[in-house]
């Protein structure tokens, strides 16, 4: 029985860490910090859960408080992701060039201001 | 819900959480938790909690657990779906900011709408004014405000309505 949850431990905390190792790979990747910030939020909440779990199986003990973690995770993660991007907008920080649309903009229409020339998009 | 079950709700809520992050029932301990959760709770009457504007009891159950299941799913969707577009040597994103609607009224369910949205796959709540979120999309399939409600919203939105009525 503890070798079988050890067994399921490791494996769900390398399941975690490779979807923290993408969630890093796609902070690289994306064209801005818009998509940067969706790398982030995702692979961070997946990856540390299922990390989480791990440690859980790992050390059975832990488990409540390995719980509050991920809780507090699941509420914290979301607004701290929201606050950023609402920052960067508000801050006229604006959206990659292959961006098809922006609402946020065309109803602010004075939060972006108009694109600088040689900006890098 | 009235001030007083408002801050009840909020201490048991504290209490509790400060008495399974310490693990131990000892009596010095409980007493310096209900000291703390009653003073956070006194001085914090306005904030919000997750027991605000809750349904009745039995109909909320049954949501809450379709709405935890829905949300775990679509949370390892949005885990995959994101791997394979970073994974992908051509990067396929499509991304832009759309606008969608919510039917919530109320601030927490909205709250919970908002952040169930920011993780799902390749969305992200940037600003919530009234009925309006404008969420940023990294594979737009449509900019129209029905269609894009549709896909992004509906889903969580039926089991928050029931809970949050």
């Amino acid at each position: 029985m503890g070798t079988l949850l050890d067994l399921l431990g490791g494996l769900l905390l390398v399941a975690g860490t490779t979807f923290l190792l993408l969630g890093g790979l796609g902070l690289v990747r994306m064209p801005d910090v818009y998509n940067r910030i969706q790398a982030g939020t995702k692979a961070t909440t997946l990856g540390t859960l299922l990390t989480l779990a791990g440690a859980a199986c790992l050390q059975p003990g832990w488990t409540i408080k390995l719980g509050l973690i991920g809780l507090f995770l699941l509420f914290t993660n979301p607004l701290s992701s929201q606050v950023l991007a609402r920052a960067a907008h508000r801050g006229g920080l604006h959206p990659a060039g292959v961006t098809k649309v922006d609402r946020l903009a065309e109803d602010n229409p004075r939060e972006l201001g108009p694109k600088e020339l040689g900006e890098p998009s | 819900m009235s001030k007083a079950r408002h801050t009840i709700a909020l201490f048991a809520t504290l209490f509790v959480f400060w008495v399974l992050l310490n693990g131990t029932l000892a009596p010095d301990t409980l007493v310096i938790g209900v000291l703390v959760a009653l003073a956070i709770a006194l001085l914090f009457p306005n904030s919000l909690s997750a027991l605000d504007d809750l349904a009745p009891l039995p109909r909320v159950a049954g949501a809450v657990v379709r709405f935890l299941a829905y949300f775990i799913i679509q949370l390892v969707k949005a885990n995959v779906a994101l791997a394979y577009v970073v994974l992908a040597p051509s990067l396929p994103i499509n991304p832009g900011i759309v606008k969608v609607r919510t039917k919530l009224k109320s601030p927490v369910g909205r709250l919970l709408l908002a952040n169930a949205i920011t993780l799902t796959p390749g969305t992200l709540s940037v600003q919530l004014e009234d009925e309006f979120l404008y969420v940023h999309w990294v594979t737009v399939d449509s900019d129209d405000i029905e269609a894009a409600t549709a896909s992004i919203v509906a889903g969580f939105e039926k089991e928050l309505e029931v809970i949050y009525g």
